[in-house]
């Protein structure tokens, strides 16, 4: 192929990727007749007013809470994520020890089994512990180097690593925690960002978890959030209900700007899932 | 030192205790809880085969469900795979401009999965959305992409395909990784270029294109987010997928033995596709470096 078709091609497919995303960021600004007679993306009007009543909400909260309610779940997973995974990770790549192979191929399986027939058995059990409308049940599994897509990420991404560096520190008398925080968690380095940057989009993303697991409106994330805002403004401002989802699109586009290179290179790597 | 065991057991240990509290052990419970009638108010009765009996001669609504999933897995996913591995192709060139393209193509798989996208789906296909008003601009009547059930699982698989991104980046790193040097000799022995796709780049990457059908497969069958938020299941039950199906079960009737049957059933269905890639996998999956086995 010719590079003109090529760019043809491709931009068609950019438009068609981009253009709906741009659409809805104009017609925040557009009132409900606009959005549903212009496919144009500029508005008549700059007005934030949409932006300000969406964020306000229905409710006695506003979506400050929301956001703030998503970074306590998001973050400590983050953090007992990265520990747990790079732990288990470094084992599966370096050592050798009863039922490795095994082992790691229970790990690879998991990845296959669908997540919703987790789902009720994993209520009951945090039914039972007291735990539900918390959220433990959404952070503790990731303690546990349970999110198997990142232990195979960093196993084949330690794996491509020579271990020339470990047995120089060996030599001179290293020790296992050592080693993991002076070698081994500096070489992971890249892919430990691709770790927190896929589980900070997925962890924001998650609705059926929160769904399941919480019961009170004060402990909702953003995703939950607008499944209410939604529920409740039928056939009101639209444009209230596409701004404050813009806006609850932004950290995640945020991030995936900021390290886009890291993530896309370590997506690509750990062959995983979007 | 990594010769000492213990420390490697050690390390792995987080995860032992995971596979068996988090994975395994409500994996045993689920499949416990398929042959009980179990809800809210009392406690877990035996029945034996009850629940599957049900679902297999008496539930309308099951069939309708399971016809829905199928159908849906059977467009989405090679709908969503050819087309990544198109674009892939498109792309893999030394060419300007690679890394915007990537990303573009890229950002609706960061979003794709979320709620505000769903949302904002449901304003696209809406009767005077964009999707239709850019119809119309091709002088097409509008289509009631959500009000009509031969329509609205089009809605969720466009959504599904919109976020090929993740299986194209794939793609793209395997298709960078074939010799060069093979299209060059094709190039001098006069292959055109559609022959050079199916003939060197096809049968090369042919172990990636089995690992994204496997994953997709097994995305595409768990898919919630879109039919809950986007059409409701409806209408008619023409998006109602198993995903909905089981936690309507599960979660809203409290139908726990019931439920469980049905991700049981899910569960079985993905289990028996990815079986039969595995084995379809020997007669058509070629892996470097071992001897071709085909003519």
């Amino acid at each position: 192929m010719k590079a003109l078709p090529r760019y043809v091609v491709l931009g068609a497919v950019s438009i068609l990727m981009l253009y709906p995303l741009a659409w809805l960021v104009g017609a925040t600004f557009k009132s409900n007749a606009e959005i549903f007679t212009q496919i144009g993306f500029w508005p008549s009007r700059l007005d934030f007013g949409a932006y300000a009543k969406g964020w306000k909400t229905s409710t006695e909260y506003t979506f400050a809470t929301y956001f703030l309610n998503s970074f306590l779940i998001t973050i400590p997973r983050i953090a007992v994520t990265v520990v747990s995974c790079v732990l288990v990770a470094y084992a599966f790549a370096r050592f050798e020890f009863w039922g490795k192979r095994w082992l790691f191929g229970v790990m690879v399986g998991t990845m296959m089994l669908p997540l919703i027939v987790l789902r009720l058995p994993q209520y009951l059990m945090f039914r039972e512990v007291g735990m539900l409308d918390t959220y433990w049940p959404l952070i503790l599994p990731s303690a546990f180097a349970t999110d198997t897509f990142f232990v195979f990420m960093l196993v084949q991404f330690l794996r491509a690593i020579p271990r020339d560096m470990e047995e120089a520190a060996m030599i001179d008398g290293c020790n296992a925690a050592q080693m993991l925080w002076h070698i081994i968690v500096p070489l992971l380095r890249p892919a430990i960002v691709s770790v927190i940057v896929f589980q900070f989009i997925w962890t924001m993303n998650d609705f059926m978890g929160p769904l399941v697991f919480l019961a009170s409106v004060e402990k909702y994330p953003v995703s939950l959030a607008l499944k209410m805002s939604i529920g409740a403004t039928e056939e009101v401002e639209w444009a209230n209900v596409i701004a404050i989802s813009v806006v609850a699109l932004i950290p995640s586009v945020a991030v995936f700007f900021a390290a886009q290179k890291h993530f896309i290179e370590g997506a690509a790597a750990g062959g995983i899932k979007g | 030192m990594y010769e000492n065991k213990r420390l490697g057991f050690l390390f792995v240990l987080p995860f032992v205790l995971g596979v068996l509290l988090f994975k395994l052990f409500p994996f045993v419970m689920s499949f416990a809880l398929s042959f009980s009638q179990y809800d809210v108010m009392d406690p877990p009765v035996y029945v034996g085969l009850a629940n599957y009996r049900e679902l297999a001669f008496e539930d309308a609504l099951f069939r309708k469900s399971l016809g829905v999933t199928l159908a849906f897995a059977l467009i989405a996913v090679p709908m969503r795979v050819g087309f990544a591995l198109f674009v892939a192709h498109v792309l893999n060139f030394r060419m300007r401009g690679i890394n915007f393209f990537r990303s573009a193509f890229y950002l609706p798989s960061i979003l794709g999965g979320s709620i505000a996208t769903a949302v904002l789906w449901r304003f696209l296909f809406a009767r005077n959305g964009l999707v239709n008003g850019v119809l119309g601009v091709f002088g097409l009547e509008p289509i009631p992409w959500l009000a009509d059930e031969h329509y609205s699982l089009w809605t969720i698989v466009l959504l599904f395909m919109w976020q090929f991104g993740s299986a194209m980046v794939i793609f793209l790193a395997a298709l960078q990784n074939v010799p060069q040097a093979l299209y060059e000799a094709a190039e001098i022995d006069g292959a055109s270029r559609w022959q050079q796709l199916w003939r060197i780049t096809v049968p090369l990457i042919t172990p990636v294109i089995f690992f994204n059908v496997i994953m997709q497969m097994v995305h595409a069958f768990q898919e919630f987010n879109a039919p809950y938020m986007i059409t409701e299941g409806g209408p008619l039950h023409s998006t109602y997928v198993l995903a909905l199906y089981i936690y309507d079960q599960s979660f809203r009737y409290f139908n726990f033995g019931y439920g469980s049957a049905l991700s049981w059933v899910l569960f079985a269905i993905v289990a028996g596709l990815a079986g039969l890639s595995f084995w379809s996998s020997r007669y058509w999956v070629f892996y470097a470096g071992e001897k071709e086995t085909r003519r």
